[in-house]
């Protein structure tokens, strides 16, 4: 490899295991198990942020039904363990596994219907809702009851009595999927998806099988936004229907890259920490009046749209830009 | 003989009760320059709609190296080696001048750093190379037909379809980009292109195909097409022939 090709790997791939690294510290600095508690439900929505992104960000097709994924792979992992008893660990790669299938799946109607914009949205939105109510209703699934997990502490088992390995495995997951993100930009793949959410018939034009590209990128989105929920289930040992496809997730997927910095590798990951630290920072303050945190989690979403439309990662960029001009001037 | 490099036969395209593109065949041979010409609204576009895969033909055939690609979806025929440029510009906004580049070099490149490599090169070739890093939404009107030039050469094709690739430049730009088009004919591309600027068609092109009405009316060099009565016709208005020979005759 070349010298500057070796700088460019360092260039791009040192950040992501610095972040990784000062937040792995998290558990030294504090045992409160509900900072832990908040630092692991954060990583767990920037996961399937980061799902999302993939689709989304990078590839510009927007779903507003991320769900159908979460809640695939929450059901898989707690379904094949107490109706199957698989080991966990098996249970959760299926789990993805079985995300991924119904993202492709999800992804062969809609793309090769020609759904674009607003149109693929509501498709995705009525696919999550009709999981929705089939886990609902299903015995199989349980019904509004649930399902539930057996708690039996045993690390074979994917159970950990400290919140802190918990707080490092989700911490893994997420930086697998940023490197997983940084290979993607730096991929033919990842210039392919990119230039599909540019301008589609332009990318036909030279020779990109768009429903290709887009059918293994909701694929690859589905999967790792079903690795969320398969978390989830392992960590709460529970899941019922609206926690696994309620639309709150579908909306706290979109969110955080939106919030965060659509189509980067950090937007997901830096947004949900904005959404959920404003969040958590009001309830402190206000001493906890009812939905503070969505009412806030709307005000800064219309601020980022209104103000910093490349998410705060664009305008850390601008800040950053406009000082170093200040500075050498 | 070997087959033609594009050949169409018969090609018809109807929307709805408009019959864009009527039973138009033309042969294109490698090498060389063509212009297809025609006032407006002839189907020009209609067809290179058709020969690129963006429609299918109502009826008729479309063979490129002998090969029927009538039902070939767009993608496939750039990756035999169709290449198209569109009338109306379509750069991927939010990308660098080189990243546009770059997505079209990846046909042939897989790898990101040949596909750069490929996008500098190209660059150099179509006067794009001091723009490299600029982000493709800041160009000019000129900087986005060469850019629209850019991506479809970096596919490496064999037929190049340029849709009016001059339309909307001053003169002076139009100067400048002639000679990138005769560059890219050496190169061993033939190039099929729709162009109203007939200074550039009279100086390039060594066949020009008129299209007036979905019709293809008249074939041959530009002077002979420019003298062609048919053509005159379809440009300046039914008996336009006949007046501009009686006045030449007048005026001796």
């Amino acid at each position: 490899m070349t010298v500057s090709g070796a700088r460019g790997m360092f260039s791009a791939y040192a950040p992501i295991l610095v972040v990784a690294a000062l937040l792995a510290l998290t558990p030294l600095a504090t045992s409160a198990n509900t900072v832990l508690n908040a630092m692991v439900l954060a990583l767990l929505v920037a996961l399937a942020g980061q799902g999302w992104n993939i689709l989304g960000g990078y590839g510009g097709q927007f779903s507003f039904g991320h769900a159908a994924f979460f809640g695939t792979g929450a059901y898989g992992t707690a379904l094949l363990q107490a109706r199957y008893g698989l080991n966990a660990y098996v249970a959760f790669a299926a789990a993805i596994g079985a995300g991924a299938a119904v993202g492709a799946a999800i992804g062969f109607l809609s793309f090769r219907s020609g759904l674009r914009g607003s149109y693929f949205a509501l498709v995705t939105l009525a696919f999550a809702e009709v999981f929705r109510i089939v886990a609902n209703a299903s015995p199989f699934t349980g019904g509004a009851a649930g399902t539930l997990l057996k708690l039996d502490v045993a690390p074979g088992n994917f159970q950990f009595a400290s919140r802190a390995i918990f707080f490092w495995i989700a911490l893994a997951l997420v930086t697998l999927v940023l490197i997983l993100t940084r290979a993607i930009e730096r991929s033919r793949f990842g210039a392919y998806l990119v230039a599909i959410r540019e301008n589609e018939s332009a990318a036909q034009a030279l020779g990109i099988d768009t429903f290709k590209v887009k059918l293994q990128a909701i694929t690859l989105s589905a999967a790792v936004t079903a690795a969320a929920g398969a978390f989830y289930a392992q960590y709460f040992l529970y899941v019922n229907a609206d926690i696994a496809y309620g639309a709150a997730v579908s909306v706290e997927a979109l969110l955080a890259p939106i919030i965060g910095g659509l189509g980067t590798a950090f937007g997901p990951l830096i947004g949900t920490l904005a959404l959920h630290g404003l969040a958590e920072g009001a309830k402190a303050l206000t001493g906890r009046i009812p939905g503070i945190d969505v009412a806030l989690y709307g005000a800064l979403v219309v601020l980022v749209i209104a103000f910093a439309p490349k998410g705060l990662r664009g305008l850390a960029a601008r800040l950053g830009r406009g000082l170093s001009t200040r500075w050498a001037s | 003989m070997s087959a033609p490099l594009l050949s169409v036969q018969n090609a018809s395209k109807r929307f709805g009760g408009v019959l864009a593109v009527d039973s138009v065949s033309l042969t294109i041979n490698a090498g060389g320059i063509t212009g297809l010409i025609g006032p407006n609204g002839a189907g020009k576009t209609t067809l290179f709609t058709l020969i690129s895969g963006f429609e299918r033909p109502t009826s008729g055939r479309i063979a490129f190296q002998g090969v029927d690609i009538g039902a070939l979806a767009p993608h496939k025929r750039a990756a035999l080696g169709v290449a198209r440029t569109f009338q109306i510009v379509q750069p991927f906004a939010g990308l660098t001048v080189r990243e546009n580049i770059a997505v079209g070099a990846h046909l042939r490149h897989a790898r990101r750093d040949e596909a750069l490599a490929k996008a500098e090169a190209v660059s150099e070739r179509v006067g794009l190379a001091d723009r490299l890093n600029a982000p493709a939404s800041g160009l000019t009107i000129a900087g986005r037909k060469r850019l629209e030039l850019a991506r479809a050469l970096a596919t490496e094709p064999t037929l190049l379809l340029l849709d009016e690739v001059l339309a909307g430049l001053n003169p002076s730009e139009v100067r400048d980009v002639i000679p990138i088009i005769q560059d890219i004919r050496r190169g061993g591309v033939t190039v099929l292109m729709v162009e109203h600027v007939m200074q550039a068609v009279m100086s390039l092109c060594e066949t020009v195909f008129v299209l007036a009405q979905g019709r293809i009316i008249a074939e041959g060099s530009p002077s002979a097409i420019t003298k062609d009565a048919n053509v005159i016709e379809a440009y300046l208005g039914h008996g336009a022939a006949k007046r501009l020979a009686a006045r030449d005759v007048a005026h001796g």
